[in-house]
């Protein structure tokens, strides 16, 4: 199998994918033979798409959401929906590799010579603020960057079990935005959620191991 | 230890015991000549009287040790207790002329240790413990098999060299017996440092790990070398390495597993304690203590067994048992664990002048201290290294340096090495001497500079801070989205069996080990909301037990005004007003001036009345009441917490309407009268069913009553939700006063005057302070819970009856009294706008920061005054300055009277 995804994987590729998620080189094959694994729809695995992408990328390997559900363990997660949706770019239902590292990337744990590295250049994708964002975003369903008391109920619908009731699940929501809200528009914005989470130790929350 | 004296306390006694003790024997002897007047029974009473005497002791010793911050913040407690200790042994010696009290390794292992271990275990993070269970379990094992190999093959090295006197006896086998009772990180030592250390909770949860979990090893090894001893190491075969080996596995695994097994039974029977409360607390103990006797009798690992077993079954039994039951054994197990402990590091003091077990010898100590210590530091090193291959945040070096420091060795090595066989071990003298020096050593030189070195290396340190919903609502969601890449990736990691064993635990084990009500309400966000509002609400009771004992009066007028179905305005008015107070009446009989004076009279008896009823609630507040700054300092935190919580409510709630237009505002008004009414149907039969149970919770003087259908738990919520809600009920509330001055009350004037001549004699009368009273307008907006049937009645009805608040805005205009500050404003003119219409009751309003200070008294006295407090906590975030209550009461007095002339 990962003989077989290394050949599907361009070296050129493999290389940027390196460079922009910091994954290592066995790790990409690895989670690679890994994305080819869950592409088992019947739409196709390899599929001509879009000219103007170099020749590599024009058959490559799409996954869609379908393939993402097919995994049980997913299924039962009460998130796993929005999880799933995180893993697609606004308004598609396709994920090639490339953007399915990208979503991977934000729970690579930071190590200790990144921490240091050039302040300057881009954030990397494992940073603090991106894993936040992450989260972020499965609260904020209208990506107007707040999380209003409908979504966070929403949420909180998901997680907490059928037994509690509407009502407290409200009170529940709303204390949280209380907690929260600093500039008193009953919601939380990104800022709020950060400086909520900030004795909270996300990179370690949010980060898991990739094997090598 | 028991049996003998201690001369220093018992010097009265002795003295006097012993006198009767000649005449009582004495007289067994001859007949008694008649009935003796007075008995002296001192030998019938000793060992309970002693061991009482010894906790004592140290009980006090740690009162007086605590009398100085300054002391205690830099030295240990430990340290100071060892040398108590000394001092004590001393003085006995010096008495007694013979060593007294030892630490009896009996005794230690089985009354002194358990509720040490039992303690730390119950209260074990247990998330924070199995995320770093990798590490502590190679820290627990493979480093205390190092340490003890190690350490006891480099001490045989070092007598080999001749650096030991000839006199110490001892082969390779004692060496390494030596070496395994000497190596392990003691429990209670650790936990006595650390806990003063404050290191972060990661390096704090895998010292203390590991100093729980290496028992097993340490026992095994133990065991294993000193039956090698006893047989002599020619008879050692092949097989019996075997099966030390094995036994290791059978020890720890063992142990584990009893311990289980009574975590499981103890859940269990947790769960059918529904009628017999009271016993609650004994079972966790009972149970626990089996446990550890049973692995003690099985010579399994009993330390791992109670530490597992309180791990085990927290979440269940805290779901079942009651929260009282809860507090009591929380309470119990920290002061059992601290007596302990106390009495441990003292008898360890006492222990150590024994010199007749003394051996000394300078080559052995020394070369154990060095030994344990750079050995714990390279085995650290060497295993961290090997960990941080593995771990998602590695150790880095400071932590190394803390973790190798802070391998505090104590009281279990001292019982182990008393426990050695003299006939067997012939060196046990020389190897008893050196326990005790680095027992001492590491309690006390180690114990001292771990907290100049933590600060020194900038050890991150833990920041207490109490849980937040937000915390544990996005950590919840953290957990999901980990355990969903996990799956995603396909890497069947630790969140993945997190993950899955949580299913596994929500479907099964839950459901069989839970209550139902309890495991209906299971949910770790709900537990944490529950947790924040049962807190406030218990300093709500504290601070203010008597405006709630004063609303409990009005429980039982509850009937009536149930059954009360008058479409009289009047009538109506009084049952709304009611429900938050109890002083109904005052609304009707304030019309003749004898009414008044009954009125007065009524706010005396009531004064008088509910002391009864809040019994040791009013003490507490009393108590409360008279503390000093730092208690006030105390309160404001609270309080301003409690405000900005309130003001977000009021946000929620009113804000909406408040800074829009005049139009907006009457929709907004509409709208929440309308999903009041939406709520009503919903909320009612569920409130209903449960009103004995809210009754018997929120004033928790009752709360042991428990009706068969609901839970304590669950009325907990009720109550809370409650508070949440408010709002809506304060809405309406005022709605109903103002309606009713407007267009249908006939005589709307009768109510504002009877608050203004209560008030008048009350504010000064009740001098209570500025504390209780802010909050006691809290409670009562927690108590009338149960008074919500009437409410939605009488609401409803009123809804009929009552036009929109048409006049609102015009009012709000006409009165720019109401508002002091600009800010306040905004937020308080929804409020006000819908009282206005009657001049009087905005008064109240006006200041609501200080309505708060008198609001105890006001809450006797009438009937919209209650209304007025119940807004008034969602008014006063805005001004700060309340709380200088003396300009701020007499503000409102001074407004209060003009209203009353007016």
């Amino acid at each position: 199998m990962g003989s077989r995804a290394s050949t599907l994987l361009r070296d050129e590729e493999l290389e940027e994918i390196k460079k922009e998620t910091g994954f290592s080189h066995s790790q990409i094959t690895r989670l690679y033979s890994r994305f080819t694994s869950l592409d088992k729809g019947e739409n196709g695995t390899l599929r001509k798409i879009d000219n103007h992408l170099p020749w590599w990328q024009m058959f490559t390997c799409w996954i869609s959401r379908e393939d993402f559900q097919r995994i049980p363990e997913l299924a039962i997660n009460p998130l796993g929906d929005r999880i799933i949706n995180a893993f697609f770019p606004e308004g598609e239902d396709q994920v090639n590799f490339r953007g399915f590292m990208r979503t991977l990337a934000h729970f690579r744990p930071i190590e200790d010579n990144e921490k240091s590295k050039d302040v300057n250049g881009p954030e990397p994708l494992n940073s603090r603020s991106n894993k936040l964002h992450f989260a972020f975003r499965l609260y904020d369903l209208d990506k107007d960057d707040k999380i209003s008391r409908d979504e966070l109920l929403q949420v909180l619908r998901m997680m907490v079990g059928v037994n509690i009731s509407d009502e407290q699940l409200g009170s529940i929501a709303d204390r949280t935005i209380q907690e929260a809200d600093q500039d008193g528009d009953s919601a939380i914005s990104f800022t709020e959620f950060v400086k909520v989470l900030e004795k909270v130790d996300v990179e370690q929350k949010m980060s898991i191991r990739f094997l090598h | 230890m028991l049996q003998a004296i201690l001369p220093l306390l018992g010097m009265p006694l002795p003295g006097a015991g012993a006198g009767v003790d000649d005449r009582a024997a004495g007289e067994s002897v001859l007949p008694p000549a008649g009935l003796p007047l007075l008995r002296w029974q001192w030998h019938e009473v000793e060992a309970p009287y002693l061991v009482a005497l010894w906790i004592l002791v140290a009980s006090l010793a740690k009162i007086v040790f605590h009398l100085s911050r300054k002391v205690t913040s830099v030295v240990p407690e430990s340290c100071l207790l060892i040398l108590l200790g000394l001092v004590l042994g001393g003085i006995v010696l010096a008495v007694a002329k013979k060593a007294e009290y030892q630490l009896e390794p009996g005794t230690f292992f089985l009354f002194l240790l358990p509720p040490i271990v039992l303690d730390s275990g119950y209260f074990m993070p247990s998330r924070l413990f199995f995320d770093n269970l990798g590490a502590i379990l190679t820290y627990a094992v493979v480093g205390t098999l190092w340490n003890s190999f190690t350490t006891g093959a480099a001490l045989w090295g070092l007598q080999q060299a001749g650096l030991m006197a000839p006199t110490v006896q001892a082969g390779l086998l004692d060496f390494l017996l030596f070496g395994s009772l000497i190596s392990a990180v003691d429990p209670v030592a650790v936990l006595a440092v650390f806990e003063e250390v404050h290191v972060n909770e990661t390096l704090f949860i895998i010292v203390f790990g590991e100093s729980l979990l290496n028992d097993a090893v340490t026992v095994v090894l133990y065991k294993v070398y000193n039956s090698f001893v006893e047989m002599g190491s020619v008879n050692v075969q092949a097989i019996d390495y075997v099966k030390g080996v094995a036994s290791l596995f059978v020890v720890s695994l063992g142990g584990a597993a009893v311990g289980l097994v009574f975590a499981f039974l103890l859940a269990l029977t947790t769960r059918f304690t529904k009628r017999v409360r009271i016993i609650e607390p004994l079972l966790v103990f009972l149970l626990a203590y089996a446990a550890y006797l049973t692995a003690e009798m099985a010579s399994l690992s009993a330390i791992l067994a109670v530490t597992m077993c309180g791990v085990g079954c927290k979440k269940y039994v805290e779901a079942n048992i009651s929260h009282k039951s809860r507090t009591a054994v929380k309470y119990t197990m920290k002061t059992l664990a601290s007596c302990a402990e106390t009495v441990i590091f003292m008898l360890l003091g006492i222990s150590a002048v024994d010199s007749s077990k003394w051996a000394w010898d300078t080559g052995l100590v020394l070369g154990t201290l060095f030994f344990i210590l750079l050995f714990r530091a390279l085995g650290v090193v060497l295993q961290t290294w090997a960990l941080n291959q593995f771990r998602l945040v590695p150790l880095d070096k400071i932590d190394q340096v803390v973790m190798s420091y802070g391998g505090l060795r104590g009281a279990v090595a001292f019982a182990l090495v008393i426990l050695l066989d003299k006939t067997k071990v012939p060196a046990k003298d020389y190897f008893v001497a050196t326990t005790i020096v680095v027992v001492f050593f590491t309690v006390i030189v180690q114990g001292l500079t771990i907290k100049p070195l933590v600060k020194w290396l900038k050890v991150k340190r833990s920041d207490h801070h109490k849980p937040t919903l937000n915390q544990e609502l996005h950590e919840h969601t953290f957990d999901h989205i980990l355990a969903a890449v996990e799956d995603v990736v396909g890497h069947h990691g630790y969140h993945y069996w997190r993950d899955r064993w949580e299913q596994f635990d929500k479907k099964y084990l839950s459901q069989l080990l839970m209550r139902r009500s309890a495991y209906r309400i299971r949910d770790q966000i709900w537990d944490v909301y529950y947790k924040l509002n049962i807190r406030d609400a218990i300093s709500f009771v504290d601070q203010g037990g008597h405006v709630l004992s004063s609303a409990g009066l009005t429980l039982p007028s509850m009937p009536n005004r149930n059954s009360a179905a008058e479409t009289s305005v009047t009538n109506l008015l009084r049952e709304s007003g009611s429900g938050a107070c109890l002083d109904l009446q005052v609304i009707d009989t304030v019309r003749s001036g004898k009414d008044r004076e009954d009125a007065i009279m009524h706010h005396l008896l009531s004064g008088g009345l509910y002391k009864p009823r809040r019994r040791y609630k009013a003490s507490c507040s009393r108590h409360f009441i008279s503390e000093d700054a730092q208690a006030r300092q105390d309160k404001e935190v609270f309080q301003q917490n409690m405000k900005r919580r309130l003001e977000s409510f009021k946000s929620t709630k009113h804000n909406v309407c408040l800074s829009k237009s005049k139009l907006r505002l009457r929709k907004a008004g509409r709208k929440k009268d309308g999903s009041a009414d939406k709520e009503t149907p919903n909320g009612k039969p569920h409130r209903a069913s449960n009103l004995p149970d809210t009754a018997a919770v929120i004033l928790a003087v009752e709360s042991e009553e428990e009706s068969d259908s609901s839970e304590t738990e669950k009325e907990d919520d009720e109550g809370i939700v409650f508070v949440a809600r408010a709002t809506n009920e304060v809405f309406q509330e005022h709605k109903v006063p103002g309606h009713g001055s407007m267009e249908v009350c006939p005589s709307p004037r009768i109510i504002p005057p009877s608050p203004t001549c209560a008030e008048k004699e009350l504010p000064w009368k009740s001098g209570q302070g500025d504390l209780a009273v802010y909050v006691s307008s809290e409670t009562t907006k927690i108590v009338p819970v149960d008074m919500q049937t009437g409410w939605n009645q009488s609401i409803s009805s009123l809804e009929s009856l009552a036009s929109p608040p048409c006049a609102q805005a015009a009012l709000r205009a006409a009165h720019p009294l109401t508002c002091a500050p600009p800010r306040g404003d905004e937020l308080r003119d929804p409020l006000a706008a819908l009282v206005t219409p009657s001049p009087e009751p905005h008064t109240g309003f006006t200041f609501t920061p200080s309505l708060a200070k008198a609001g105890r008294s006001r809450s006797e006295s009438s009937a919209d005054i209650p209304e007025q407090q119940e807004l008034q906590p969602l008014m006063a975030p805005e001004d700060r300055g309340c709380l200088s209550p003396g300009t701020a009461n007499a503000r409102w007095l001074i407004q209060f009277n003009r209203a009353g002339r007016l």
